[in-house]
């Protein structure tokens, strides 16, 4: 297994190589520079304008400054924000730690609701419950999240229930104390985390159900249930276990797809995440940090599909990795 | 197997499916809805009350007047009306409804458009005084949303359908070639089919589209968006075709066409790709949401089509501001069409899943 892994992580350098390539041709390609709005500043002299331009580096060749900066990259320095006076590590690593917050939470929202769901729908097959449960499902498959999250936000809006945006409150937050900042956090996540993982929840929801009408049509439930066992014995401590196997392959692939399902999210409910920060730093031209994150994304893209498939090889013992 | 069919004639695989399909009521309701939201966006033209870039400032936000369609004034009958709204406040879009009858009519009079060469002023229905009607509302500059939707239709729509043919496309060729060929060929292939995979696909698009998608006329960021949607989509499927290949080409009809002497590539695309048409035929349908949604991202982020061209996504814009989420609920009208599109791409996607499938024979 360990060969299969080293394998997978020799993968990484190159495909970094091409998609920091890429994104560096396509960053040139884009007319003009950051510094280019400010040109029309009359407060900014152009002697500066030039220096400002030297010191960041966006005039020279392309591969040359390529070149730069992978040497400065690979010795785990990203350069410079131009927008946000920061280290793009920092930067990027305190907004991919927003992200991860994100998305873990929506994970456990999920699966939090999913799997109780999913096994009550199944067992009372046909009943109204079921049919609710399917009804959900169909819809948290279907609903585009951009909508969703617009539907959210108006509701928030509406309520006033929960905040319409951002990760914590712009105002007091700095008064709490740190289970206030703890609760305020979570006030702030619950909406954006629902909306994604509600397609991930409708996927568990209908693979628990089907599981586990499966798994309550075998001979041992039956077994089980002869001899007595209380009914919830026989759901919970028999079928379930059984019924949930294959789910846990599936919770493998939606590592990855958590972290691209956020990306509208974040920009919707103005999330300080990698995706705010991405779209803001393409618009403004921010060379630096566009660079640093696509080769984050890159990486947790990799490594979430990695981690699917060693869970598979785990789970399954079918599949060989070797 | 009923035994009540005396006279079998044999149907041919189209047929069995279609009449497979027919049976399932879901996927005909998505098969129906996709009818209508297509023809509705062929022919916004004619069925839209105003072009999408009219304007009426003094009218802008106006609520939506479908739920304010009447036949009877006063319990006499007046055919289809609404009443009449006159505008309160200056700077505060509120509207109040006076007891004017207001008849809409059929062929009303309005904007002028070009449909299929030929000039025209006339609308499917209208206001009979000419005035503007906002059946689903009206936006910041008073035009109509429903015009906007019909319109904006022909973009988010065909994005769908264009995108989807070109990956498709890519992905059988591609596929097609690396799972025949095998050897070399197989593996670089295979290798850059991985390599888009592992991209992060909006975090690309959205660099893409930013270094040549801005100021472009519409036609040309459409054809951008499209591409660039393709170029990421094809990898899943060429790699699925490749290894679906990889299995029929141990057949003896591939044999025999190659002791027959045909082109290769001949007999990728006549003789083997043909098999993999119902694989091909349900992913697609399944993915084509995957394009209209690319597009609705890449236009709701600004990158897409631009203003005041109208698509799906870009409507959906006026929504992030969220006091017009609040005060005029009706700016998210497009997101339920593209909810309702996405809903029908899915329902036809799975019933063609299970009327492909020949073990899903009896399944209910």
């Amino acid at each position: 297994m360990w060969t299969y892994v080293a394998r997978r992580l020799l993968a990484i350098p190159p495909l970094l190589l091409a998609t920091s390539f890429l994104t560096h041709c396509l960053l040139a390609a884009a007319p003009g520079d950051y510094f280019s709005r400010l040109e029309d500043n009359p407060a900014i002299s152009a002697e500066y304008l030039a220096a400002l331009r030297a010191q960041a580096n966006v005039d020279g060749g392309l591969l040359a400054r390529y070149w730069a900066w992978l040497t400065h990259a690979v010795q785990g320095d990203f350069g410079h924000s131009f927008h946000f006076d920061l280290e793009v590590f920092t930067l990027i690593g305190e907004r991919l730690g927003n992200t991860l917050l994100l998305s873990s939470s929506a994970l456990v929202l999920a699966w939090g609701l999913a799997l109780p769901l999913g096994v009550l729908a199944g067992v009372k097959q046909g009943t109204w419950i079921d049919k609710a449960v399917g009804f959900i499902s169909f819809m948290g498959l279907s609903v585009p999240r951009v909508f969703f999250a617009l539907l959210m936000v108006m509701f928030a809006a509406s309520t006033g229930w929960f905040p319409t945006g951002g990760m914590r409150d712009p105002i007091d937050w700095d008064d709490f104390t740190p289970w206030e900042q703890w609760v305020d956090v979570a006030h702030h996540t619950v909406l954006p985390a629902l909306v994604v993982g509600t397609t991930q929840m409708a996927r568990y929801m209908r693979q628990m159900r089907a599981e586990m009408v499966e798994t309550l049509g075998k001979d041992f439930v039956r077994t089980a249930r002869a001899k007595g066992l209380a009914p919830w014995e026989v759901v919970w401590k028999h079928a379930f276990g059984n019924a949930i196997n294959p789910l846990i392959t599936l919770f493998g692939y939606s590592l990855a797809a958590l972290l691209t399902g956020a990306f509208l999210v974040e920009v919707v409910f103005g999330w300080p995440g990698l995706a705010t920060l991405t779209v803001d730093a393409v618009f403004s031209q921010d060379e630096p940090v566009v660079m640093g994150s696509v080769v984050m994304a890159t990486v947790m893209l990799v490594l979430g599909n990695l981690a699917a498939d060693l869970l598979l090889g785990l789970v399954d013992p079918r599949i060989s990795l070797e | 197997m009923t035994a009540a069919t005396p006279k079998r004639r044999s149907r041919g695989p189209w047929r069995l499916l279609w009449d497979k399909l027919r049976r399932d009521r879901a996927a005909m309701l998505g098969l129906w809805v996709l009818t209508a939201l297509y023809l509705g966006a062929i022919f916004a033209p004619f069925l839209a009350p105003h072009h999408f870039s009219t304007q009426v400032r003094e009218r802008n936000w106006h609520p939506p007047q479908i739920f304010d369609l009447h036949l009877f004034h006063e319990g006499e009958f007046k055919g289809p009306f609404v009443y009449d709204t006159e505008r309160e406040g200056d700077f505060i879009a509120e509207y109040r409804t006076t007891d004017r009858v207001v008849p809409l009519t059929l062929f009303a009079e309005g904007d002028a458009y070009t449909f299929l060469g030929v000039d025209s002023t006339r609308h499917l229905f209208g206001r009979a005084d000419g005035q503007p009607l906002y059946l689903l509302g009206a936006d910041q500059y008073g035009r109509d949303i429903l015009s906007r939707v019909l319109y904006g239709g022909r973009i988010s729509l065909s994005v769908g359908l264009l995108g989807i043919l070109i990956s498709m496309t890519l992905g059988m060729l591609i596929g097609g070639i690396a799972g025949y060929f095998g050897g070399a060929i197989d593996f670089a292939l295979m290798r850059l089919v991985e390599l888009i995979l592992a991209l992060p696909g909006l975090y690309l698009i959205l660099t893409v589209q930013h270094a040549f998608g801005q100021n472009l006329p519409s036609s040309q960021s459409y054809l951008i968006i499209v591409g660039v949607l393709a170029f990421i989509g094809w990898a899943g499927n060429a790699r699925v075709i490749r290894g679906m290949v990889l299995s029929l080409k141990a057949h003896e009809y591939v044999t025999a066409a190659e002791a027959l002497g045909l082109p290769r590539l001949r007999i990728i695309v006549r003789h083997i790709l043909p098999n993999t048409l119902s694989f091909v035929i349900v992913t697609a349908t399944l993915a084509v949401p995957y394009y209209i949604l690319g597009e609705v991202a890449l236009s709701f982020l600004g990158v897409g089509i631009q203003e005041p061209e109208a698509s799906w996504g870009n409507m959906l814009r006026d929504a992030q501001n969220v006091r017009y989420l609040t005060d005029y609920k009706w700016v998210v009208t497009p997101g339920f069409f593209i909810f309702l599109a996405v809903m029908a791409f899915n329902f036809l996607g799975d019933g063609l899943r299970d009327a492909a499938d020949p073990r899903a024979l009896d399944k209910r």
